[in-house]
This record gives structure tokens, C-alpha cells and sequence, in this order.
């Protein structure tokens, strides 16, 4: 990239349901992210905001309601309705406009307070053709898994492993909501919520308020004295009905390769060392891995039997615990950065990596079965 | 969590009437003869079903109709008993992606009949409602042939 843009900050809520409103929650992580940072609400140049308001909060006019609890009061602010990677790089954009010094990117959702995910996205289908079928993520979700299964080979036990290291993961992480030290039987003996997924396959539905404050090169250098540098970015769209996709050759590898030309990785497996995917559904991660280069295709299965993605594997995996342990639905993007940031920093906790972390990966999803990607990679 | 605070709890019904469209539209008029329509691409020639009005690869307008076959085979398919949030009908619920003979996409659908012949690559044909109202409901489901 031509000019460099920085994280300086980052603050977020723990997924677990809180006693805090909506308001007090946005208000909390941008007060912190300011203060960490040293500046005040007058300093901030932008403010983009990722929620996703009419199904995950159903409170007020989306954006309105909350610019000024998220410091955009009285200034620039726009928003992006889906998945918060790609509400991340609309802020960067802005960095790079030359318009402003810093921006905001503000991840919004609380989870506890509106119907479960499968009733919400029920209503993401199209009300001609997919919706009479009663289809929903999970069920997109489970017809993929299917197909994942018998096209390459990958068991069931490799998918529970991926529970098992993830909800396994979170037990180090305070800002996990699932947490658990569970086993393979564990998993495939939770009862089927639609055949081939079982229960503890698929995520929960978690709250997450998220702040992260990114600066032009100089400014960030004035903020912080350990700025972490996006490297490279991409993102790819699949056509909406799922079965005008093959559901195993989705987007991602597109997004993937944007990001790793940007970033000048030739070999991600061995450049990235460490990396947060977005897997609201077990067996996604081992897919999702194969489709970042992280193992030939069909792969995934295997990168797990051998540890790889473990936290001390060559190439650790969601160490936050992931989507399977979190899940604020449109926030979990910018999570999945936000752990890459504090790993780089070394201010990843009980949960930090015993490697140095210099270039990490993030990956974002949203629409059925994988339909749209995003793919950052920070580093120092 | 029994909240400390007050928790006011809502529920929002939005009445949204959607406009199906003249391609959309005359799919459903063929459910209701009896007939699955798709519409061909003239670039790439896949007959995509349920009939589309722009081929999503090529961009292109389709115009070409086609009635398409009733039989086809099963790419992916999943399962439960429980009931859910619009879960058409009731008890089992199969659900299918169905590759249908000669179209180049795959169709969604239900899967019913004699349910231990359901696996990927087992061939299905379609079953109709008596009744058809213009709905993708007027196929009842697809059977394991």
C-alpha cells in the first residue's frame, strides 16, 4: 500500500448478555478507545459503524440512534450493514482520502436481545423462491457441511475437534461468551439441530460492542508507540441464491488473494502467524483454512488431526475462542481483528501466543453458506 | 438473565407486500399447470431454475423460457424433526439442493416419500399438490425414485 494506515486502539464488551443498554454499551467501548488513545471526541475525523439494526437490534432509525453515544456527534459518520471487516476498510478508505486523520470503526450488536439467529436469518432469504422452503444459515449451513463431508472426506470428529479447540480457546479469553473444556463425544452427542450439524457445531448468539481507532501513518505514530499497519485487504461476493454456487468453491479464495498480493505474502501458511476466522459453524473453519491457502484443498480435515491450528501449532487458529465461542453477529469481524491486534501487541493476556505474532490474518463472513468475504492482514 | 433493570419486551409486526415481477410471476403460473420453468442464458446457455430474469454469471437478460425436466438428482440435503421458525408444514422436515436434468443450477427444495432412499446422487422427481395455487408449495416435494 501506497500510504500506510494504522490501528492505535481497540476496546470491546464481553459477549455474555449485560445489564448495560444498547446506548451505555456503544457509549463505553468509544469512551475507552478514545481514552487509551489520549484524545477526545473532537479529535476523532470519522466515524463508520457496522450493525445490522432492523433484524439484530430493532431499536430506532439503524445509525441514528447511536452517533452521538459513538462520538460521531456533529461530524462525518456512515455505516455499513452486514459484516464489520468490511465497515473496517470503508475507514480506511477514508484515512487514505487524505480527508481525515483518524477514524472510528464501531462494531454494534446485542445479541441477548433479539430472537435467535435462525428466526433472523430466515428472513435473509428472498420471499419468491428460498423463504416457503423454511430455509435459514444453519440449514444453508448443513446442506454445505453435507457436501463438504462427502466431496473430501471430512468427519465428523475433525469438525467437533474444531469445538473442542475453540470453546477450549475461550476459557483463557474474558471477552469469550461460551466457554468450555469439552470432548469430541461432547459435541457429536449435543442433539442434531439439522442433520449434519449438531448443536455445539454451531455458534451462539452473543452481544458485542467493539471500538477500534485507526490513524493515517503520522498521526498513529503520534498516538501510539505501537501502531499495528494493515498490510493488505480484499473481499469477494457470491451470487445470492445457493444453488447457483457450488458451495465448496465460494469467494474466499478471491478475497484471500487480493489481501496477499497487497500484503506481498507468496506463502501464507508459513508468513502468517497466527489467524482469526469467522466460523459461526464448526466444520467452516477447516474450510475456510483450506480456501486461505493454509492446506490443499480438502485439507482442512487433516491441518486439525495434526494440530497446526492449535494454540501452540504452527499456525494457531481463532486463539480468542473464535465465532464458535463469540458471536455478535455483525460485530465478529472486527473482533477477529481486534484479537490479531492485541496478539501483534503481546497484550493478548492469558490467551498470547508463546510465538512472536508479527503478521496476522482476519477474516470476516456474512450471508449463507460463505456468500461474502473479507480478508485483512495486519502486521508490524 | 432476569435483569436487575426494567427490560421491555416488544414484538414488531410489519406488514411488507413484495412485487414478484413479470419472470418470477410466470413461474408461479406455470406451478400452477403443473410445470417448473426456467430461463436460459443465451451466453453461457444454462437454464437456471426457478426462472431468473439476469443470469448472474454473464449479466446478461434472459428471455428464453424452458420447461424444465420434473426429475433430478440430490447434490445436498439435511434434516430434522424438530419444529422451527418457518418450517413449512409438519414432522420431518428434508430439505435438498436438486440438481434438476438439463439446468444448470440447483434447485431448492423438499424432499418427502420414502425418506431411507434420501442420499446425495439418489434421483428424485417431483410431487404435486392437487390443489395449486401459484405457490413453491404446489410441488408437495420431491421423491426418491
Amino acid at each position: 500500500m501506497a500510504k500506510r494506515v494504522g490501528i492505535v486502539d481497540v476496546a470491546m464488551t464481553p459477549g455474555e448478555e449485560t445489564k448495560d443498554n444498547f446506548l451505555d454499551q456503544v457509549f463505553k467501548v468509544t469512551k475507552e478507545v478514545l481514552d487509551k488513545a489520549g484524545i477526545s471526541r473532537e479529535d476523532v475525523g470519522t466515524v463508520i459503524s457496522a450493525s445490522s439494526d432492523v433484524f439484530h437490534s430493532g431499536q430506532s432509525c439503524a445509525n441514528a440512534y447511536y452517533w452521538d453515544a459513538g462520538a460521531a456527534m456533529l461530524k462525518n459518520g456512515s455505516r455499513q450493514d452486514g459484516e464489520s471487516l468490511f465497515a473496517f476498510i470503508y475507514a480506511v478508505m477514508r484515512i487514505l482520502s487524505g480527508s481525515y486523520d483518524t477514524a472510528l470503526v464501531l462494531g454494534v450488536c446485542k445479541g441477548s436481545e433479539n430472537p435467535e439467529n435462525d428466526m433472523i436469518t430466515h428472513f435473509y432469504t428472498d420471499p419468491f423462491y428460498q423463504r416457503p422452503i423454511g430455509i435459514n444459515e444453519t440449514i444453508a449451513a448443513a446442506l454445505q457441511k453435507r457436501q463438504y463431508m462427502e466431496r473430501y472426506g471430512i468427519t465428523d470428529e475433525q469438525c467437533a475437534k474444531v469445538v473442542v479447540k475453540n470453546l477450549g480457546n475461550g476459557l483463557r479469553n474474558p471477552y469469550a461468551h461460551v466457554k468450555k473444556r469439552l470432548s469430541v463425544d461432547d459435541v457429536l452427542s449435543s442433539e442434531y439441530v439439522m442433520s449434519p450439524l449438531h448443536k455445539l457445531e454451531c455458534a451462539p448468539k452473543s452481544e458485542g460492542f467493539i471500538a477500534m481507532l485507526l490513524a493515517s501513518e503520522d498521526k498513529a505514530k503520534k498516538l501510539t508507540d505501537k501502531p499495528v499497519w494493515l498490510k493488505g485487504y480484499g473481499s469477494s461476493l457470491d451470487s445470492f441464491y445457493l444453488g447457483d454456487r457450488d458451495l465448496l468453491k465460494g469467494e474466499l479464495k478471491n478475497a484471500a488473494k487480493q489481501a496477499y498480493a497487497q500484503a506481498g505474502i507468496e506463502n501464507p501458511a508459513k508468513t502468517i502467524d497466527m489467524a482469526e476466522i469467522c466460523e459461526p459453524y464448526a466444520f467452516q473453519e477447516l474450510l475456510w483454512c483450506e480456501d486461505l491457502g493454509f492446506c490443499k484443498q480438502g485439507g482442512g480435515g487433516k491441518l486439525i488431526d495434526k494440530g497446526v491450528t492449535e494454540m501452540d501449532g504452527e499456525l494457531p487458529v481463532n486463539p480468542s475462542g473464535g465465532v464458535l465461542a463469540t458471536n455478535p453477529y455483525v460485530s465478529r469481524g472486527l473482533y477477529r481483528l481486534a484479537e490479531c491486534f492485541l496478539q501483534i501487541r503481546g497484550q493478548a493476556g492469558e490467551r498470547q501466543l508463546d510465538k512472536k505474532v508479527k503478521t496476522a490474518l482476519a477474516h470476516g463472513t456474512h450471508g449463507f453458506a460463505g456468500q461474502c468475504h473479507a480478508v485483512a492482514i495486519i502486521g508490524v | 438473565m432476569s435483569k436487575e433493570f426494567s427490560t421491555f419486551k416488544k414484538v414488531i409486526r410489519l406488514p411488507h407486500k413484495y412485487g414478484a415481477g413479470p419472470t418470477f410471476t410466470r413461474f408461479y403460473e406455470g406451478l400452477k399447470q403443473g410445470k417448473i420453468y426456467g430461463t436460459k442464458c443465451p451466453e453461457c446457455g444454462d437454464v437456471l431454475v426457478p426462472s431468473r430474469s439476469m443470469c448472474p454469471k454473464c449479466h446478461v437478460n434472459l428471455s428464453e423460457w424452458v420447461e424444465v425436466s420434473q426429475e433430478g438428482v440430490i447434490v445436498s440435503w439435511a434434516q430434522t424433526d424438530k419444529d422451527f421458525f418457518g418450517k413449512p408444514g409438519q414432522g420431518t422436515y428434508t430439505v435438498a439442493l436438486i440438481r434438476l436434468d438439463a439446468t444448470g443450477c440447483d434447485f431448492l427444495h423438499l424432499l418427502g416419500g420414502n425418506l431411507s432412499k434420501v442420499k446425495t446422487g439418489s434421483r428424485v422427481k417431483a410431487v404435486w399438490n392437487e390443489e395449486k395455487k401459484g405457490h413453491m408449495l404446489d410441488i408437495k416435494y420431491f421423491e426418491p425414485k
